[in-house]
């Protein structure tokens, strides 16, 4: 299955793009992504403990499936105002 | 403009002050917040920031918050405008309006609020300075930390 991988601030410079589209196994994890993604970008392994991440706009966890079609977001840690 | 909003366009104070206290002449008090950018941050001089955001999950956050604050102080509406894009030094980032019968109520939504923007919400500062650039990294966003939220609402109650 499919899903669309979204990044921001320094992940998405390390990555190299905001937005990836990923072909994922069934039955997958917000985890199964990120492992995914950190196989790619072993750069990125440096935020896992630091980063929150969200499902389809909505703040989630990295234990939460994910289906065909979701966007999966990682969020470094947040610096607005 | 909704009370809530991630915008590109430059803020305006006096339109969030009449968005969030419309058809209203209950009001006794109207606390605001402008954030702007600095010249100076950790010894850089700063050129310009950029400002990032998830919009759509920073518009919902800036309405959770929204939602905590009239909660905690019933009788007290809060509106809030983040920008993105990039900004001046001195131009304003964020513009936060509490409105309330009382004073006290306003000024501490007015506080609670920009310090659980600071913790919650998507949106990252990319700062230019003379010399380099840099993706400032303040909290780990956990809407669910009530340890972060009590810490928020006991700074806006100082």
């Amino acid at each position: 299955m499919r899903v669309t991988v979204r990044l921001f601030a320094r992940l998405r410079d390390l990555a190299g793009s905001g937005e990836l589209v990923r072909e994922v196994a069934n039955p997958a994890t917000v985890e199964s992504v990120w492992r995914s993604l950190v196989a790619e970008v072993p750069e990125l392994r440096a935020y896992e403990r630091t980063m929150s991440v969200a499902v389809n706009a909505d703040y989630s966890k990295m234990s939460a499936t994910v289906s065909d079609g979701d966007e999966v977001a990682f969020l470094p840690p947040v610096s607005g105002g | 403009m909704a009370a809530v909003a991630v915008t590109a366009a430059r803020l305006d104070l006096q339109a969030l002050i009449d968005e969030v206290s419309r058809s209203s002449t209950a009001e006794g008090a109207v606390a605001s917040f402008l954030g702007l950018v600095r010249e100076e941050n950790q010894g850089r001089r700063v050129s310009f920031l950029e400002y990032e955001a998830y919009e759509p999950l920073a518009v919902r956050a800036l309405q959770l918050i929204v939602d905590e604050a009239r909660e905690a102080w019933a009788d007290t509406r809060v509106g809030v405008h983040h920008r993105i894009g990039r900004l001046e030094l001195g131009e304003a980032s964020i513009v936060i309006v509490a409105v309330s019968p009382h004073r006290a109520h306003a000024f501490a939504a007015c506080r609670y609020t920009i310090e659980r923007v600071k913790q919650i919400v998507p949106i990252w500062k990319h700062e230019h300075f003379e010399g380099g650039d840099v993706w400032l990294e303040g909290a780990t966003a956990n809407p669910d930390d009530e340890a972060a939220r009590d810490a928020a609402r006991r700074i806006a109650c100082a």
